[in-house]
């Protein structure tokens, strides 16, 4: 009963999506407020609607309700009540159900705040958004229904995907899709403006707040999900260059871009046309990577249930939305002419340097993630593109961004003095240099883009606190500092985390010990400066798994610092192996030990490895969402849109 | 217990992907034969190299590198072993030849598009903005307003 209510609860809420963007859209034409006002209702009821549909779905995987296909395939009455729940996104109709909600969820949001925009604007920008919502509630009622019921229910179901039982990836999806559904909240910004055919600072400071709020979910499921993949697939990589990882990376970077080309829009009003066609790729790039997850063009470890019609139906989603704004865009783009004149050196300069570098590295990622398929049709050559050229050929990009970020962060708007801002940082330099020449000194034989990486993180680190004390005055005082606007606090909070995530990922590549071997029971041995003892293995019994545990305990000089349980998984009834890694938290180094095969000799087969800085990955990917979310609680988002506040964000004196 | 132990004989197993049986004595000979691990592709996984497969194809890989080096065969040797097998396709990495070279050279060249574009658009907006000329209507107005 709840299913059916909860399925009819989606096909009223695609029909109240429909409604709300013709009729807001007719009424923004016609200057008629009435219709417009359909527009704040229509996203609340279409909101609620869909939420429901959303909670029967839970509901019925809470309570295992076997009658239903969805439930059958991707549960078991066995599994933990958290999986349950998590198992409800854990499949392709009900993650498309939860991307939906949240297009809703977004339009909803934007009813509730968007008080202060301008009524053609507000029913233009809500309308857009329904629009989106319709394409995906048509696709998921006419290919990807999950109230689908079976005739005979049996009597337990077949679990989830063993390794989506964790609570990494419980929680990995909503993030991830609350960052690629709020970008387009942007989007639609965006299309709204060009149907308006206005820009202006106001426009900026509405979509900002959207795009950071989107940067900063896409920055934290991106981490999860990175963080979820070292420890559970065995190896301990962070990053894979895997397609289904490049389409979150890809929004991810212009996202970055959009949010500092927006602050060009807002303090300068220029940039416009740019920041716009931003937008629209953001959210273009979202779209692609939903079609690249779920057509199965690109082999990817994420395997969804692909299916060849589902993907031409996202590509027609998004060939119409991208394909449609940016043909829009040329016709309207003309339109919207840049007011701030500023030098060839100057904060806008800089802030367009970061857009066109994150801009060209996120299109290498692209190039590489579809140049097998562009190999194939076109030179029939059958061919991978895997880390190895990921790595060559996008980290030069970032090196170059680390190493202008500094600079152009502090320089004033509209005109400044390049060798000027470079002496101000001049001891943050030597000192940047001095850390990377120490670390260099201390290594030998192995590649130089450790101590390059972390010379650069280090830069960036400083950089951006020597930035932040510059905005106390000529003296600097502490008491200003923690009365700086919260966006001051934002910038330097993620910038600093992008240092330290450099730095991570500087001593994680370049630093790492890797041992494999046989360990008898009792036996130590030495990995690096530590030492490790296989003191027990026991086959023990979980809720829906039997695992293989080994005990093992890590020494250094000769003191006990750790006790390691690395498991060995097996789910009957998904059949499927998993792998549990023991991993010895540090700031300065993870070890990380997996237990493998018994050996026909005795003794266990045993991975262990030292990982220096790993967590400074995941520390500075912390930061850089704390960042954003400092920005986004500014006083100027809260306060009334559009009047500006002069002593804000005062241009620091020269 | 008897039945969970035939139920753990039955699946595969799991976990660690290079095993110590496959290792080679000489330590230096197996670092050359890892670093070959992560350039070779698992042609039965999706995107993943030999050296974090689990697959049986991945395992017999293995193997074959450590043979081929331990015959005294060069890294391009044993990449071009599997080369002549499988295709490039085993390759992770895209050899930098022929129209493979396009997507070596295409971040490079967007950049150079992009520092062009960025570089004329600052020109453009580093100049005052210019004023239109007046009309001659205007023109004989502001005259009339300078004789006087």
């Amino acid at each position: 009963m709840i299913t059916e209510l909860g399925h009819f609860a989606l096909i009223l809420a695609f029909i109240v999506a429909i409604v709300q963007t013709v009729v807001p859209m007719w009424g923004a034409w016609r200057k008629d407020t009435r219709l417009m006002a359909v527009a704040e209702p229509a996203a609340n009821v279409q909101f609620l609607l869909t939420g429901f549909a959303f909670a029967a779905l839970m509901w019925a995987f809470i309570v295992s309700d076997f009658s239903l296909q969805l439930v059958v395939m991707n549960s078991h009455s066995a599994k933990p009540m958290l999986y349950k729940i998590s198992g409800t996104w854990g499949n392709h109709e009900g993650s498309m159900l939860l991307w939906v909600l949240i297009v809703t969820l977004f339009g909803a949001m934007a009813a509730w705040f968007g008080g202060n925009l301008p009524p053609t604007l507000k029913a233009r920008v809500l309308a857009v958004q329904a629009s989106i919502a319709v394409a995906f509630f048509a696709f998921i009622l006419f290919t990807s229904n999950p109230f689908i019921r079976v005739a005979v229910p049996p009597f337990d179901g077949q679990d989830l995907n063993p390794l989506l039982q964790d609570p990494g990836l419980a929680f990995h999806p909503p993030f991830l899709y609350l960052g690629y559904v709020g970008l387009s909240m942007a989007f639609s910004f965006a299309v709204a403006a060009l149907i308006e055919g206005r820009v202006d600072a106001a426009w900026g400071r509405w979509v900002r707040p959207w795009t950071l709020a989107a940067w900063v979910f896409l920055t934290i499921g991106i981490a999860l999900g990175s963080w979820w993949a070292y420890y559970e697939l065995g190896w301990g990589g962070f990053w894979f260059w895997d397609p289904v990882e490049n389409a979150s990376f890809m929004p991810w970077l212009l996202a970055a871009a959009l949010l500092h080309s927006a602050i060009v829009v807002e303090k300068r009003e220029s940039l416009k046309s740019w920041t716009i066609l931003l937008a629209i790729l953001a959210f273009g790039f979202s779209l692609i990577g939903t079609f690249i997850v779920r057509s199965g063009l690109l082999t990817s470890v994420h395997a969804f249930a692909n299916d060849p019609e589902r993907g031409v139906f996202i590509l027609m989603i998004l060939a119409f939305f991208t394909g449609g704004a940016l043909i829009l865009f040329s016709l309207r783009a003309g339109a919207m002419e840049a007011k701030g004149v500023f030098g060839m050196v100057s904060r806008e300069s800089a802030l367009l340097a970061n857009n066109v570098l994150l801009a060209v590295s996120c299109f290498v990622v692209f190039v590489g993630t579809m140049w097998p398929l562009v190999a194939e049709m076109f030179f029939d050559r059958k061919l991978s593109v895997g880390p190895p050229f990921f790595n060559a050929a996008f980290t030069p990009f970032m090196l170059l961004l680390g190493l202008i970020l500094p600079v152009g962060s502090m320089m004033p708007w509209k005109r400044a003095k390049l060798l000027q801002g470079m002496w101000k940082l001049r001891y943050g330099f030597i000192l940047a240099l001095a850390i990377g020449g120490l670390i260099w000194a201390m290594q030998s034989g192995r590649s130089l883009l450790g101590p390059l990486g972390i010379l650069l993180g280090a830069w960036i680190v400083i950089g951006a606190c020597m930035d932040i004390w510059s905005r106390t005055g000529k003296r600097g005082s502490f008491t200003r500092l923690f009365r700086l606007p919260r966006a001051d606090w934002g910038k330097m909070l993620a910038h600093t985390g992008l240092g330290i995530t450099f730095i991570g990922v500087a001593g994680l590549t370049t630093y790492q010990q890797e041992d494999i071997r046989v360990a008898q029971i009792g036996v130590p041995f030495d990995v690096g400066s530590y030492s490790l003892r296989l003191d027990d293995v026991q086959r023990l019994e979980g809720p829906n798994y039997l695992s293989t545990m080994g005990f093992v305990t890590l020494l250094q000089n000769g003191d006990e610092i750790a006790q390691l349980r690395p498991e060995k998984r097996v789910y009957p009834v998904a059949q499927m192996p998993t792998t549990e890694a023991a991993i010895d938290y540090d700031l300065a180094r993870d070890v990380y030990v997996v237990i493998g095969d018994a050996q026909v000799n005795g003794g266990w087969a045993i991975r262990t490895y030292i990982k220096p800085l790993t967590n400074w990955i995941w520390i500075g990917c912390g930061l850089m969402a704390l960042g954003g979310l400092f920005s986004l609680s500014d006083r100027r988002f809260r306060v009334a849109a559009g009047a500006r506040k002069a002593s804000a964000n005062p241009v620091p004196a020269e | 217990m008897k039945r969970r132990a035939f139920v753990l004989a039955l699946l595969a197993s799991p976990a660690v992907a290079l095993d110590p049986s496959e290792m080679l004595q000489d330590s230096d000979l197996e670092a050359r034969a890892r670093a070959l691990d992560h350039g070779i592709r698992c042609v039965k996984c999706q995107s993943e190299s030999v050296a974090s497969s689990n697959a049986t194809w991945a395992e017999d890989a293995r193997r074959q590198i450590r043979e081929l080096i331990s015959e005294g065969q060069s890294d391009q040797d044993v990449k071009d072993w599997f080369v002549t097998r499988y295709g490039e396709f085993v390759l992770m990495d895209p050899p930098k030849t022929g129209s493979s070279l396009a997507l070596w050279l295409a971040g490079p060249a967007m950049l150079a598009v992009g520092a062009l574009g960025a570089l004329s658009y600052l020109r453009g907006r580093s100049k005052p903005e210019a004023v239109a000329a007046l009309s001659p209507t205007e023109q004989a107005r502001l005259d009339e307003i300078l004789k006087k």
